[in-house]
């Protein structure tokens, strides 16, 4: 996919860079260099400045960061292990390493953030918890965080993907959540997050809405990026102690970007690694066809920050199309949009059958079942192995793919669901 | 008289019978309707907020994301909007622009003052550009004469309410409630000493809007604030087919 959009007014690269790798951001005004901010309705102002208070006063003191290590140890399971995968490197040319977030309890990369924003919940004292869902990984994360905790929590989750999501309703339901199918706009991720939104509009006082990925007004993209830098900090003690070195590539799946911040934040200053992130290509290039924001998009504001975007000339956005219900909308957090102008991150898209294939490829060859947004950076580290014989690569493996079967069993499973 | 400088004047010239500001979405239920609903509409009351549809309508309830919908559906832009304005005969009631800011910032600051005023829009309301965020695009009015009504709300800190109520142009809008826009609301009297505390923070006249439904809901807030802002009420009187104006004159208090 062609890379076109505009640079004016976003200020050099290079300093952008500098002031990323210093630390900078997010600036006072909660800022990426141009990206970010806070564009809410003037009810949740308040509400913000709470949270943001809140995240100052407890997500880097000591007793917060000890009760959130020792449940990520106990609850969640942490370290996930970092599997090297032998076959697949011999398939592709190139040395695989696999960061198992697959392995974290409820199944994804999701539970670092959910749980850190419940335990901030608790401490902020409100009375109840809402989210948005996609694939269903972040409300049934969000479901079992609320439960361990001890606070009702209500997901909003689009039509479109309950149906393709359905085992995760379930599980939501049996961890005690409420689950509102939301019937409005585009009724997949982006309307379940209007919908999270305006129940928190309706509620500021009690409510705290745990946002899914690292997308959302400013604090919400730093504390997301903050809880899922676990990923990146274990995976570069974890490959330095297994081979002696930093690896050449690390690649993630970028829907909003969580898991592909969490795990990139961490090596953006080890300039001998090459960062790639891997957007949804959908069925192809065309407006509608894909979710590759980053590759794709302008700039503009939609949830509350400005970011990259999928939108027409008019500024309306873009229904959006990928095989993978997480990686489905059409913004991505501001620190993504930050990396792309800064030259430091590369964005590619991966299609949906590319994808497809990949998992079968990881399924067959390395036994495990990566989720369908995972499939998307081992398509998009094939690419690369193949183009870098020899050199070693470490995958995002975000998620477990369970989930998946029903869109599975109608696409790849479809011929042999035929044979008697 | 600058544009901003004619809102707050029609909305004082209504002295005690409370001013009405209505709401339409542009476009809706159809565009070949627009310009004889903005007729009737605006001789029926003091001020017309026109809505401009956006994918995203994160502050609004079903109503008015139904109507955005439709009339993005049926191929409405800002551009067709702007146009329409400036080529027809316009009622004597100040017209304000609410719009999320995706399409404004699309259209382009500049270009939008430039056009916006030419089309005889006074104002604009954005519901997801708070204060902190919105200098440029104020900049970008100032220089045409338009300005940015700043809403306050329940539970604005009154440090901030003082400052938005200074930064105000045109009226001060103060929602009634915490919410999405739509529901029906009664009017307790915590509302009423809310009102009164913006009333006293805000030199320029205070219209109350979220949830305006009824004549007793504006004969109750009736000394309480300068005006009332009636919207998802109206796009629905539009929807069935009623006649706007005589739904408008029915609020009245008699």
């Amino acid at each position: 996919m062609s890379m076109e959009y505009s640079h004016d007014g976003a200020g050099d690269p290079a300093k952008l860079l500098a002031d990323e790798l210093a630390g900078k951001f997010p600036d006072a005004r909660g800022r990426f260099g141009p990206f970010g901010g806070r564009y809410i309705p003037e009810t949740l102002i308040a509400a913000f400045e709470n949270l943001e208070a809140a995240v100052k006063q407890h997500l880097h003191a000591p007793d917060f960061q000890a009760e959130l290590a020792a449940e990520l140890k106990s609850w969640v399971g942490r370290p996930t292990a970092l599997t090297h995968a032998p076959k697949l490197s011999k398939a592709w040319g190139a040395e695989v390493w696999l960061k198992r977030e697959d392995l974290a309890h409820t199944g994804a990369h999701k539970i670092n953030n959910a749980l850190g924003q419940a335990l901030l919940a608790k401490r902020l004292g409100v009375t109840r918890i809402v989210a948005e869902t996609g694939a269903g990984q972040h409300g049934v994360a969000t479901a079992a965080a609320c439960a361990r905790v001890g606070l009702p929590c209500t997901v909003y989750m689009g039509s479109v993907d309950m149906e393709r999501q359905a085992p995760n309703v379930g599980r939501m339901k049996l961890l005690g959540a409420t689950v509102v199918p939301v019937t409005t706009g585009d009724q997949t991720l982006r309307a379940a997050i209007d919908e999270a939104f305006r129940d928190w509009v309706s509620n500021p006082d009690d409510t705290f809405y745990i946002i899914g990925s690292a997308v959302g007004p400013h604090p919400f993209p730093y504390l997301v990026r903050e809880l899922q830098a676990v990923i990146g900090k274990e995976a570069r003690a974890q490959i330095q102690e297994r081979t002696g070195k930093l690896p050449d590539a690390i690649i993630a799946c970028v829907g909003g970007g969580s898991n592909a911040i969490g795990l990139f934040h961490p090596f953006i200053g080890d300039a001998s690694v090459e960062i790639i992130g891997i957007e949804a290509g959908g069925t192809g290039n065309g407006l509608g066809q894909n979710a590759a924001t980053l590759a794709t998009g302008r700039p503009g504001v939609l949830h509350g920050a400005y970011s990259l975007l999928l939108q027409d000339k008019d500024g309306q956005i873009q229904e959006t199309h990928s095989v993978s219900a997480g990686l489905d909308y059409p913004g991505v957090g501001p620190e993504h949009s930050l990396l792309l102008w800064a030259g430091r991150v590369r964005y590619e898209a991966a299609t949906d059958d590319e994808s497809l294939e990949a998992l079968q490829e990881c399924c067959r060859l390395e036994g495990i079942l990566p989720a369908i947004e995972s499939a998307h950076a081992f398509a998009g580290a094939k690419r690369w192995a193949q183009k870098n014989p020899g050199k070693r690569v470490l995958i995002g493996l975000s998620g477990r793919g369970d989930k998946d079967m029903p869109t599975l069993q109608r696409t790849i499973l479809a011929d042999t669901n035929k044979q008697p | 008289m600058r544009p901003t400088e004619r809102i707050s004047a029609a909305i004082s010239e209504a002295r005690d019978r409370t001013a009405i500001v209505a709401f339409i979405t542009a476009g809706y239920p159809s565009r070949e309707k627009f310009r004889e609903h903005l007729t009737q509409i605006g001789n029926a009351a003091d001020v017309v907020e026109i809505g401009v549809p956006f994918s995203d309508p994160m502050a609004d309830g079903m109503t008015i994301q139904r109507s955005s919908r439709e009339a993005l559906a049926q191929g409405f832009t800002l551009r067709w909007l702007l146009g329409e304005l400036a080529a027809m005969q316009r009622p004597k009631a100040p017209l304000v622009l609410m719009s999320y800011l995706n399409p404004l910032m699309a259209y382009g600051y500049a270009a939008l003052a430039a056009d916006a005023a030419k089309a005889g829009v006074c104002g604009f309301i954005v519901p997801d550009l708070p204060y902190d965020e919105g200098e440029e695009f104020r900049t970008a009015l100032e220089a045409q004469g338009l300005g940015v009504i700043q809403m306050v709300t329940p539970v604005t800190r009154p440090e901030r309410m003082a400052k938005l109520c200074a930064a105000s142009q045109g009226f001060v809008y103060a929602v009634t409630m915490t919410g999405v826009t739509g529901k029906n609301a009664s009017v307790p009297g915590e509302v009423t000493r809310y009102l009164e505390t913006v009333s006293a923070a805000a030199k320029l006249p205070v219209c109350a809007g979220f949830g305006i439904r009824t004549r007793e809901q504006v004969e109750q807030l009736k000394g309480h604030v300068a005006g009332v802002i009636v919207g998802s009420a109206l796009v629905e009187v539009l929807e069935s087919g009623k006649d706007p104006a005589e739904f408008l004159n029915s609020l009245r208090p008699r």
